[in-house]
């Protein structure tokens, strides 16, 4: 088992352009700048669900060692952004988003913030959490999804779609209806959300803060406080993974900055673990039902596919959790229809693909339940309804490979192994399943802007005001601009997480090296035309030549036509008198070619598993998951993202699942030792391997997004293959020994 | 009525500690029968503590409920240490104690009086990496790199502890490291390259 496929040299070009960084401890995360006169605030959060506080005694903790004050509703400053309504009544379009913190006496979830004890430690505010004492007048309150969902006057509808026939399914020769439930799941990345909060006067500040998306928090802020943007700037020079939960601010951002005015002094609130569990969003629980049914050759005849999501009472969150099943299969009859249902809980967020993997689950699995109806390969029931243009929109699609990885998953994984009679197949006393999955996301592309600097010494730097949670965006950038200026990469620094930086896209969506890759590839052709025309401007041996004729290459500009007419780009600014060169370009996410296709990344995993026979353990042997992302830009972090996502899979599909108590409403294991993540124990050799083949209509880097097509459809990969296994088909994730019906396992 | 209470868990080490911090317990003695609203949180002495740190010596005065991982991260301003989730539970916080793994979030610091201890800071020989630094580097052992110092350091004692003979070993030894990101089947490349190499760690 010791050396498995490697798809990729490594080699040092390709290494992670801020590894050392992070293998020597020094790469700065929010909570470690270190900030003169820091004080350290946390929270007092409700040990009621819902309802009422009618009296909050602070006087004890206030007279704790250290504590310098207890802010909550009855002391807390006006925030100009918390009021719906400005002062003359009209709507404010300031309004702070989400829970207002320490802004009113309701509770409206267990674990809310009631109050920020702010102290000059760590250990005397913690220590002075058990000092406040609240009084609450109770509410009854719903947590339990499965059971209030059935009340069908608590769902919200959003919207439904159809094309064809409604319900057409049910009149083909075969068909199934299975139901499909996920718990929540919660991002929970290594590093704790946490802000600093660092005013200068009334309306100017600094804050370092956790986010994917810095000019969004920059925004936030700037809305809740009533002040500029240009007065907050937002720093955040490394993210410890996010998955999504980084795409919006939690409570401990407004807390922060609310403590630092009112002390007059910085401050800094960092989430507890538990508090990860409750005070930042989640991927939803849902409930979903896809009817499917196919004529005797496999031919889909329709789609139905019904979900339902939960949100929270005070914030509507929905994603596109059915819109998958209008576009990845060829099928003339699709109905969709979603409904979110409010719960008294926080309210979920984005979580790494999100509404696709939740789609993709159910798709996924019904394809399989399916094939196995019609005495089918998998596989080749996906090839019969492969979608050859977007059924939704009859759009082409821009690029498209998924037969590619379908192929290569097959082979990789030993497909033909695979029993076509489940529960038939024993390897060492295990019996052997094998499952695949697809998953799909869309190419997107936003706006982003990039400023260059050429320095006199030929050094280039570019910065934008973007984060990087992990996938690598400083390496993929440094790669993009030393591509297109035929430079080494040691030459170039990609420089990212300051608002001062020109304005970039969240990292979201699978978005980012398309979006932040084309303006670096703007800007470096800018910066291209501007040397050659400064050489023609300065240089006599250049003065009679066209810039069309003239190129830039490794640190040189040259005449195409006649090679001696040549300078470095070090001594055409020394020619120049040029201390540096600034360009900032702008990149338009969309264009008029984009609107003319249909724009997606697809990928497959293929699973083999091991199901013991007398307890029902599960255990993955092998899984190989494949990309069709355009031209991949940084082989090595892009293989690392999708060896995340299939962990991410295994957590989803086999351990992860958030408990309430709903007699109490509180979340029953909010830690690590009790909420299971994938660890090294469970991860079995993992193959990738990508298309790599460019999508230049996406953007001219040729690359599409690869974040979230990691993990979609991955869960579902593992059921199918639990079910060839054994026999046995849950629906429920997480699938266990007990669910499988090994109860003394 | 309540009554005021130490609370339990990691508090509870404090009952091993020295002379101190038993006085930081005495409040919970005398307080039992005292109601709440009448309880008056007494000041926490600091206590002397000298460590030796990736080779420096320190000499301290630490509140006797600071964790080791505090005292690094928000007192030395060695950051290098993450905390992940404060309860022993990811690996984030691993450190070398006097040649042994801890999860420094588990241990207070003034129980580690006189004690060696490295951090990912002390790993490196000045600029030349340690061989598990330049293996993490090359296999991309990490994504968001914010477990990753724990997992060096843990990954460092499994080879030195004799434990680094398969992947399946590894994994097992590895196992209260957690990567969200998933970097794991990267970190065990990184850990076998070094047992191969035969460097010493």
């Amino acid at each position: 088992m010791s050396d498995f496929n490697k798809y990729f040299k490594m080699d040092a070009d390709d290494d992670r352009a801020d590894g050392f960084e992070k293998v020597t401890g020094k790469a700065k995360f929010t909570a470690e700048h270190q900030i003169p006169n820091l004080a350290y605030g946390v929270f007092v959060c409700s040990t009621i669900a819902k309802g009422t506080i009618k009296n909050l005694d602070d006087s004890l903790a206030l007279k704790a060692s250290g504590v310098f004050d207890v802010i909550s509703f009855k002391n807390c400053p006006t925030i100009p952004g918390y009021n719906s309504l400005t002062a003359d009544g009209k709507r404010n379009n300031q309004e702070w988003r989400g829970l207002k913190v320490l802004s009113d006496n309701k509770v409206r979830f267990f674990g809310q913030p009631i109050a920020l004890i702010v102290a000059d430690s760590f250990e005397n505010a913690t220590d002075a959490i058990k000092l406040v004492k609240a009084e609450y007048e109770k509410e009854d309150f719903e947590t339990d999804f499965h059971k209030t969902r059935l009340d069908a006057s608590k769902l919200k509808a959003n919207g439904n779609y159809k094309r064809g026939n409604v319900a057409a399914y049910k009149t083909a020769p075969i068909f199934i209806e299975p139901e499909y439930n996920i718990p929540i799941e919660v991002h929970n990345p290594m590093e704790m959300h946490a802000s600093i909060a660092v005013w200068d006067g009334d309306n100017k500040l600094t804050v370092y803060d956790k986010t994917q998306a810095p000019k969004r928090t920059q925004s936030a802020i700037a809305g809740a406080f009533g002040i500029p943007e240009k007065n907050v700037r937002v720093i955040v020079e490394f993210v410890g993974g996010a998955f999504g939960s980084g795409l919006r601010s939690w409570l401990n951002l407004p807390a922060a900055c609310i403590a630092a005015k009112k002390l007059n002094r910085p401050v800094k609130v960092v989430l507890t673990r538990p508090q990860m569990f409750s005070l930042v969003g989640y991927r939803p629980q849902s409930w979903q039902k896809i009817g499917m049914g196919a004529d005797a050759s496999g031919k889909l005849l329709g789609i139905s596919h019904s979900a339902i999501s939960n949100t929270s009472r005070y914030e509507d969150f929905r994603e596109g959790i059915v819109d998958v099943s209008r576009f990845l299969y060829a099928c003339e009859n699709v109905d969709t229809d979603y409904k979110v249902l409010p719960l008294d809980v926080s309210t979920p967020t984005w979580m790494r693909g999100p509404g696709e993997v939740t789609g993709c689950y159910a798709l996924e699995c019904a394809l399989d339940e399916l094939a196995y109806k019609l005495k089918m390969d998998p596989v080749e029931l996906r090839i019969k309804n492969h979608a050859d243009v977007n059924p939704e929109n009859n759009l082409p699609w821009s690029t498209k490979y998924l037969k590619e990885c379908y192929e290569t998953g097959k082979e990789k994984i030993g497909w033909k192994n695979r029993p076509k009679i489940p529960g038939t197949l024993k390897e060492n006393g295990m019996l052997v399943g094998y499952g695949m999955g697809s998953g799909v996301f869309g190419a997107g592309r936003n706006n982003a802007s990039v400023r260059v600097i050429l320095k006199a010494d030929g050094n280039i730097i570019l910065q934008s005001a973007v984060s990087d949670m992990g996938p690598g965006t400083t390496t993929s950038m440094t790669k993009v601009a030393a591509e297109n200026l035929q430079m080494p990469l040691n030459k170039i620094k990609f420089q990212l997480g300051d608002t001062d930086f020109p304005p970039g896209p969240g990292q979201g969506g699978s978005s980012t090296t398309s979006s932040l890759g084309s303006a670096v590839f703007l800007v470096c052709e800018t910066l291209k035309q501007n040397l050659k025309e400064l050489a023609v401007q300065k240089i006599d041996s250049f003065k009679n030549l066209q810039t069309v004729d003239i190129d830039v290459k490794n640190e040189n500009i040259f005449s195409t036509k006649d090679s001696t007419i040549k300078i470095s780009i070090a001594d055409l600014m020394k020619a120049s008198e040029k201390q540096s060169i600034e360009i900032v370009k702008d990149s338009q996410g969309n264009n008029p070619q984009v609107i003319k296709y249909s724009s997606f990344s697809f990928s497959t995993h293929f699973v083999k598993v091991h199901v013991h026979p007398k307890t029902g353990a599960i255990e993955l042997k092998h899984v190989v998951t494949t990309g069709d992302a355009g031209k991949i830009i940084s082989e090595n972090t892009a293989r690392s993202q999708m060896l995340g996502g299939a962990v991410g899979g295994i957590g989803m599909a086999l351990k992860e699942e958030l408990k309430f108590n709903h007699q109490t409403g509180e979340i029953e294991n909010a830690s690590f030792g009790t909420y299971h993540v994938p660890l090294h124990t469970d991860i079995p050799p993992i193959d990738v391997w990508f298309v790599n083949k460019p999508d230049f209509i996406v953007n001219p880097i040729g690359a599409k997004g690869l974040g979230e097509i990691a993990l979609i459809g991955f869960a579902a990969a593992v059921a199918n293959a639990v079910f060839n296994a054994t026999g046995k088909r849950v629906r429920d994730l997480p699938i266990t020994p007990e669910k499988l019906g090994f109860k003394n396992a | 009525m309540q009554t005021f209470k130490v609370d339990e868990g990691r508090r509870g080490f404090l009952k091993k500690s020295s002379a101190i911090t038993a006085l930081y317990l005495m409040p919970s003695l005398f307080v039992k029968a005292i109601s709440f609203d009448k309880l008056i949180p007494l000041p926490i002495a600091k206590e002397k503590l000298q460590l030796e740190i990736n080779g420096k010596t320190y000499n301290l005065e630490v509140d006797a409920r600071t964790s080791l991982l505090d005292l690094l991260r928000e007192q030395i301003g060695l950051t290098g240490t993450k905390k992940g989730c404060d309860m022993g539970q990811c690996g984030a916080c691993i450190i070398h104690v006097n040649g042994k793994r801890l999860n420094s979030c588990m241990s207070l610091a003034i129980d580690n009086n006189n004690s060696k201890i490295v951090t990912i800071e002390g790993l490196a020989k000045g600029d030349q990496l340690h061989p598990m630094q330049e293996a993490f580097i090359k296999h991309d052992g990490m994504q968001c790199g914010y477990c990753t110092s724990g997992q060096i350091m843990s990954a460092v004692a499994c080879v030195r502890e004799g434990q680094a003979t398969s992947r399946e070993k590894i994994k097992d030894y590895m196992e209260g490291n957690i990567c969200r990101c998933g970097s794991y089947q990267n970190i065990v490349d990184a850990i076998m390259e070094v047992k191969k190499s035969g460097k010493p760690v």
